[in-house]
């Protein structure tokens, strides 16, 4: 099995072997072992739902560093809007592109403005792609690694949709590049993350052959550098940013209010409901709805893992910023999108390679030898007490009969299993301690 | 790894009438132990179909019975068996919009008419059986095109 990148680790040193995070994994895919958690690189999507879970602070998310800009003559920042939640009401937009510009970039470039556009291009796409429904939206890679992962039967159901990431990524280089005259390969783009799984979405893209942007930082990096350098008065304006729309995607419906009233949609948020509605479309039901639109973080990318405030309080700051963005904005921000798709081509926008099933839940590579471990696990689930206590390191009896048949642990894991074997052994010892030998006279025992 | 010769595996999920609020996890279970059993996603998808519209066919229609999976290295076979009340005509049950649902279950978005066809049209086989006062079996089978063959 191939490794995948991720980008979040362990801290081993901070973890205690708690069964905390191995309970709300998605894909159950950590397994306490030898007092740590261990991290299944297969079938980890990189939600960041462990990095929320652990009070130990033992779960990091590894990101590029302002070092790494140092590698470039020009960078560009390309901060998600979910940034802009993350700061009090005293400063505002262009303050924080003040704050970026301070901190070492040259040039800011709003991943809001890519949500227009992508706006419009999936709302053309849902158009001309009457088959299958519901399309689900490609915006959240977690969600994406999860159909993946555990609902590839739904993988014809993404939405072939560049992010707004990748889409902003794309025209801030070609600007700068031809206004500016700097060679591609010296412009550097960095994403301003609030989450782990766009993190791995840079360094590792889903579906676009070439990655536009260079690296990703996460927002709790840099949050500090970027708090010091505001409330000085000093304001910078962005390349591009986008309408109050566009920002509007970082909050929980927001794409969907975005793309407007003649979708017949559906938003879901928190990846824990997001596999429940997966459920549904997986068994042929939601064949109503057109599009979903589903993000795995509660809340939305305003409740991403690499940032530091509250979900909730960020969710209202961030429809604050939208709504301080005025109507007339709205309007340019449309016209400009709808010039830069005429320029680029609409295809442009598209996701350009193909989405594949990743393994990681199978028993065994052969069909024959996976029945055979099906048909042993059965049996081993059903002598196992049903508890889910995870004091063997498996989140539920159940997977942990999973590992025994792939041979990552053994039956006496479970402490319910290892005191019944004690019990025998010591009424075994008890029995033979009772015997009498031929030699012996009879013990009256009565 | 070296595989065994023929093995079968054979799995039953119980499923109890008008329980609306468990409907749909024998078809959820099904389709996990399809994913870990490495079926192709687009057969599983089928399969995962057919048990979902046959549990659900159970739930709303029957006096409760049991979804039975089985799979080997050739097929997935899925029979939903009942005991009861049975079907009295079974062509009129395969129509397309042909439903005796309650207007209870109706205003839940069930009873469309679409469950038993939409199983025929996810299997490769398909058998419906049914005696009135006796029971019903819907046996769905999805075949598994080996690589190579």
């Amino acid at each position: 099995m191939e490794s995948r990148f991720h980008s979040v680790k362990l801290l081993e040193d901070k973890c205690k072997g708690c069964t905390n995070c191995i309970k709300r994994c998605p894909t159950e895919a950590i397994r306490v072992r030898e007092g740590k958690a261990v991290i299944n690189a297969a079938r980890c999507i990189d939600c960041g739902e462990c990095v929320r879970t652990c009070e130990n602070h033992a779960k990091a998310i590894i990101a590029n560093s302002l070092e790494d800009l140092k590698e470039f003559d020009y960078n560009i920042a390309l901060p998600a809007p979910a940034l802009y939640s993350q700061i009090g009401k005293a400063s505002g937009p262009d303050e924080v592109v003040w704050a970026l510009k301070c901190i070492g970039f040259d040039a800011v470039c709003d991943v809001s403005f890519g949500a227009d556009i992508i706006t419009e291009c999936t709302r053309r796409y849902i158009r001309r792609t009457p088959q299958p429904r519901p399309l689900i939206s490609s915006a959240c890679p977690a969600v994406v690694r999860l159909v993946q992962v555990r609902f590839p039967g739904l993988i014809p159901h993404l939405a072939r949709m560049e992010s707004p990431m990748y889409a902003a990524a794309r025209i801030a280089r070609a600007r700068v590049g031809a206004e500016l005259g700097i060679a591609d390969d010296r412009i550097g783009v960095f994403f301003i993350s609030p989450c782990a799984a766009k993190v791995t979405a840079v360094i590792s893209p889903l579906g676009s052959e070439k990655s536009y942007v260079n690296g990703a930082l996460a927002v709790s990096d840099i949050y500090g550098q970027l708090m010091a350098n505001l409330g000085c008065g000093g304001s910078a304006r962005p390349i591009f940013r986008g309408s109050g729309l566009g920002f509007g995607w970082a909050v929980d419906d927001g794409e969907l209010r975005a793309l407007g009233d003649n979708v017949k949609a559906l938003a879901v948020d928190g990846i824990h409901n997001v596999i429940g509605v997966l459920e549904e479309a997986d068994s042929g039901r939601l064949q109503r709805v057109d599009y979903i639109e589903a993000l795995a973080c509660q809340t939305g990318c305003v409740g991403g893992p690499a940032n530091v405030e509250n979900p909730f309080v960020a969710r209202v700051r961030m429809q604050n910023v939208s709504a301080g963005i005025n109507s007339e904005a709205l309007r340019d921000a449309r016209s400009v999108a709808l010039d830069i798709i005429e320029e680029f081509g609409e295809d442009a926008f598209g996701m350009h390679e193909l989405i594949q099933p990743l393994a990681g839940m199978e028993l065994a590579e052969c069909l024959e030898s996976a029945i055979a471990r099906m048909g042993e696990l059965e049996k081993i689930v059903a002598e196992l007490p049903g508890l889910d206590c995870g004091a063997c390191g498996s989140p539920t009896c159940r997977t942990h009969a999973e590992d025994v048949v792939c041979g990552q642990a053994s039956e006496t894991d479970c402490v319910f299993k290892l005191r019944e074997r004690m019990q025998r052994m010591a009424e075994d010892l008890l029995r033979l301690a009772r015997m009498d030998l031929p030699s012996m006279a009879r013990r009256d025992d009565k | 790894m070296t595989c065994t010769d023929e093995p079968v595996l054979e799995m039953e999920f119980a499923v109890a009438r008008h329980d609306f609020a468990a409907a749909g996890e024998a078809a959820s279970r099904v389709k996990q132990v399809l994913r870990q059993l490495g079926i192709a996603s687009h057969l599983a998808r089928r399969a995962a179909v057919a048990a979902y519209e046959a549990e659900m066919n159970l739930v709303i229609h029957s006096h409760g019975g049991k979804i039975v999976l089985r799979v080997d290295s050739e097929r997935i076979t899925l029979a939903a068996r009942d005991s009861g009340p049975g079907i009295p005509d079974t062509e009129l049950a395969m129509r397309e919009g042909y439903s005796t649902a309650s207007d209870e279950v109706r205003e839940m978005g069930f009873g469309a008419g679409m469950g038993l066809p939409n199983i025929r049209r996810c299997s490769d086989c398909f058998e419906i059986d049914s005696t009135v006062g006796r029971g019903t079996t819907v046996t769905a089978v999805v075949n598994i095109a080996r690589p190579g063959s």
